[in-house]
């Protein structure tokens, strides 16, 4: 879902298709281990359903996938693109799981929704940094007190009523 | 705790729609009670944080077939979590005829009707209007940008205190700084001030007839455990001699589909012509050279934007495609409008649709997330939404904290497409304009359509085949049960809904008061605004 750079030599589970961190390594799966989430304990069986689409679309696309590795991760990184975008396809078998999973895969990265905020923020969490995401006050709270560009950018609408209404 | 209690009204949810009437019938003198699905949180607990846990405990997020709603889960309701954008429907709006060929809202109903109402309401909240200096960079640039293409543009009133607001774009996880004007500022604590009882964690799971004699009506209700909201910790049940249902718009058909058979049947319309508002997200990817060549913009030395996550969520918005003369399905506003990064999913960074909102170029688009600008059109949809046969109990289905699994079906007729294509274009016409950005809708392929303004799904009208309600928000066939929330609007507004949902309920209590009478309460209609 967001694709990173390899952890080490030899990293299969990482195809290393785009620089920097990507969601594995802003936490997706400690994130998806999260008690609070209460599907940890489902991970192993929908790896082995994500394995079974990917030997499906090896063979109906031809591909020879080195049998030391789990099927998915044998694909290369345009085939994983491509099947995911088969799965999370509208009216595709079970795409309301798949959904789940790249919605937090996608969390992890962009909220860093393990770890709280603040936190995340401070100690540079690979995926919040990535995005650039603004630095609390001290208390841990956001402000801004500078936050407008102060004047009339545009007309109002001529029609508009008292308090600032459509008509 | 299985003995029945009694009560003179009985309130079922605690936004806008609950606890409008919840007051002017405990100030009027009538014994309330207020059952609320979520926990009751205030000011200090709202953090700022988007760990699993914080804003979750009161958001969910709910998905049907072809659409995702969000909506607020806790004592205050939506108001808790909503961005406080507080507008007026624009007067055609109440003329709307939709696919059916006739007019769907009361007759009785126009804009003119519901000003004083409206009025009332901003008073109570109150709402402020943003003065061009109070308007964030992102409201700032998207009306520069306005301005540009030769339309106008207006800063949003907004229910903000704005003195005390941050604009630290939290609003999502509720107001720390108590500067967002919810339900908890307002007629809530003026209802409990009068004697309503707020019990939160109480999810309402049937309506049936009463027992006793001069009650009309019996709820039954579960406890919800305060840490997972799956599991039940009791049972209850509460006779009322009126029912005021406010669950909201994905809930309030969903209780009435289930207790049907207990009722003797509901309307047909209960559960039918649902709308997400038209509610049509797109995403600018900003150049900020040309914010500074273009528009003249810059907000510090050497930075003309970055502005994204700065700000209320809602600035500024443009009027110009709400012409009454112009055709049904072709008009809409255009609000500029910031959502936490949980929705970043949803960006598209490719004209491919299968795989637009993930991979290798969108990761490159994050990047320059400071640059982001969003852009929300609220447009008007075919109240197409239909909800299937309820679920065992509540109104969807838990299935992870904050994700529930709705019966509901969306299918976006042709005339909902024409208007969310005539928004698209107006937005790439604003904003793509001499390169100043690159814009996308957000991806319908996750999640379907998303909207966090659902109405309609019980609405009132004057035609009993295709309206719930009649006129005064009573269930037709069903005296003393009156439904005030989103679920009784009519069609999609145009403009965010809050303040006409509330509005329509405060136009709603005169009758209510009067029903509760004649059913033998001392109560009387005519309390001021809360202060
Ligand atoms: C993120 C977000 C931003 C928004 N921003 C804006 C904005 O800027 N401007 C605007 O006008 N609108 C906005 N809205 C929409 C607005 O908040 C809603 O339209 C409005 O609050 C709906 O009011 P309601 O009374 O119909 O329902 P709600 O406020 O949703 O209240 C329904 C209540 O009923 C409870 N409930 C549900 N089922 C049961 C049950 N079985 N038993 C007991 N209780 C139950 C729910 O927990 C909830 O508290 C936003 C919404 C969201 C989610």
């Amino acid at each position: 879902m967001v694709p990173g750079e390899k952890r080490y030599g030899g990293d299969v589970a990482i195809a290393g298709a785009a620089p920097g961190p990507g969601a594995v390594q802003a936490g997706a799966v400690e994130l998806l281990n999260l008690p609070d989430l209460g599907i940890g304990i489902l991970l192993p069986e929908l790896a082995l359903l994500v394995n079974t689409r990917a030997l499906a679309y090896a063979a109906t696309h031809g591909r020879v996938l080195l049998p030391t590795q789990p099927p998915f991760v044998a694909l290369r990184f345009t085939d994983r693109t491509a099947l995911a975008g088969e799965l999370l396809t509208p009216g595709a078998p079970d795409r309301q799981l798949y959904v789940l999973l790249a919605l937090f895969a996608a969390a992890a990265f962009d909220t860093a929704a393990h770890l709280h905020t603040a936190a995340a923020v401070r100690q540079r969490h690979p995926g919040l940094a990535w995005i650039g995401f603004p630095v609390p006050d001290a208390d841990g709270l956001w402000r801004f007190p500078d936050y407008s560009y102060g004047r009339r950018l545009a007309s109002e609408h001529p029609l508009t009523t008292p308090g600032g209404h459509p008509a | 705790m299985s003995a029945t209690e009694r009560t003179d009204v009985l309130v079922i949810g605690s936004g806008f729609g609950g606890a409008i009437p919840a007051y002017h019938l405990a100030a009027g003198g009538a014994e309330v009670v207020i059952l609320e699905r979520g926990p009751h949180l205030t000011a200090p607990d709202f953090t700022h944080d988007l760990r699993l846990g914080s804003y979750t405990r009161i958001v969910d997020l709910v998905q049907g077939d072809g659409i995702t709603v969000v909506a607020g889960n806790c004592v205050g309701g939506s108001s808790v979590v909503y961005f406080a954008a507080s507008l007026r429907a624009p007067g055609f709006v109440f003329d709307r005829r939709g696919s059916l060929g006739h007019r769907l809202w009361p007759s009785t109903l126009t804009r003119a009707a519901l000003d004083p109402w409206y009025d009332r309401v901003e008073e109570a909240l109150p709402v402020a209007e943003q003065s061009w200096d109070q308007v964030p960079y992102p409201g700032g640039l998207f009306a520069a940008a306005c301005a540009r293409a030769g339309r106008t543009c207006n800063p949003v009133p907004v229910a903000v205190d704005l003195a005390r607001c941050t604009n630290c774009n939290w609003m999502l996880n509720g107001c720390h700084f108590d500067a967002k004007r919810s339900m908890l500022l307002n007629y809530l604590p003026a209802a409990t001030a009068h004697g309503a009882e707020i019990r939160p964690l109480h999810e309402a799971q049937t309506i049936a007839p009463a027992t006793t004699p001069g009650y009309r009506y019996r709820v039954s209700y579960t406890q919800l455990d305060a840490g997972d909201y799956r599991l039940p910790v009791g049972v209850g049940a509460i006779e009322a001699k009126t029912v005021v249902l406010a669950a909201g718009a994905l809930a309030t058909p969903v209780l009435l589909q289930r207790s049907a058979p207990l009722l003797g049947g509901v309307p047909q319309a209960v559960g039918r012509y649902f709308s997400g508002n038209g509610d049509r997200v797109s995403i600018a990817d900003v150049d900020e050279g040309k914010v500074r060549d273009l528009l003249g913009l810059e907000r510090a030395p050497g930075i003309p934007y970055q502005g994204f996550p700065i700000g209320k969520p809602i600035g500024s918005m443009s009027y110009d495609r709400l012409d009454p003369a112009t055709a049904e399905f072709t008009r809409f506003s255009l609000q500029q409008i910031y959502f936490p990064g949980i929705t970043d999913l949803l960006a598209q960074a490719t004209d491919t649709p299968a795989t637009s909102w993930f991979g290798v170029r969108k990761k490159e688009m994050r990047a320059r997330w400071p640059s982001w600008l969003s852009v929300l059109a609220m447009t008007e949809d075919d109240n197409e939404g239909v909800f299937g046969p309820p679920p065992p109990t509540g109104s969807s289905t838990r299935v992870a904290t904050s994700l529930c699994l709705s019966t509901l079906s969306y299918r976006p007729t042709a005339n909902t497409l024409r208007g969310w294509a005539a928004a698209d274009a107006e937005a790439r016409a604003v904003l793509e304009r001499d390169g100043l950005a690159r814009v996308r809708p957000w991806s319908e392929n996750p999640a379907g359509s998303v909207s966090a303004h659902p109405l309609a799904s019980c609405r009132m009208g004057d035609d009993p085949a295709t309206s719930a309600l009649d006129e005064r928000g009573e269930l037709r066939g069903h005296p003393g049960l009156f439904v005030t929330d989103g679920s009784a609007v009519p069609t999609s507004l145009c403009v965010n809904p809050s303040l006409t949902i509330a509005a329509l309920a405060e136009r709603a209590c005169p009758g209510i008061v009067e029903s509760t009478a004649e059913a033998g309460v001392r109560v009387r209609y005519g309390a001021p605004a809360p202060r």
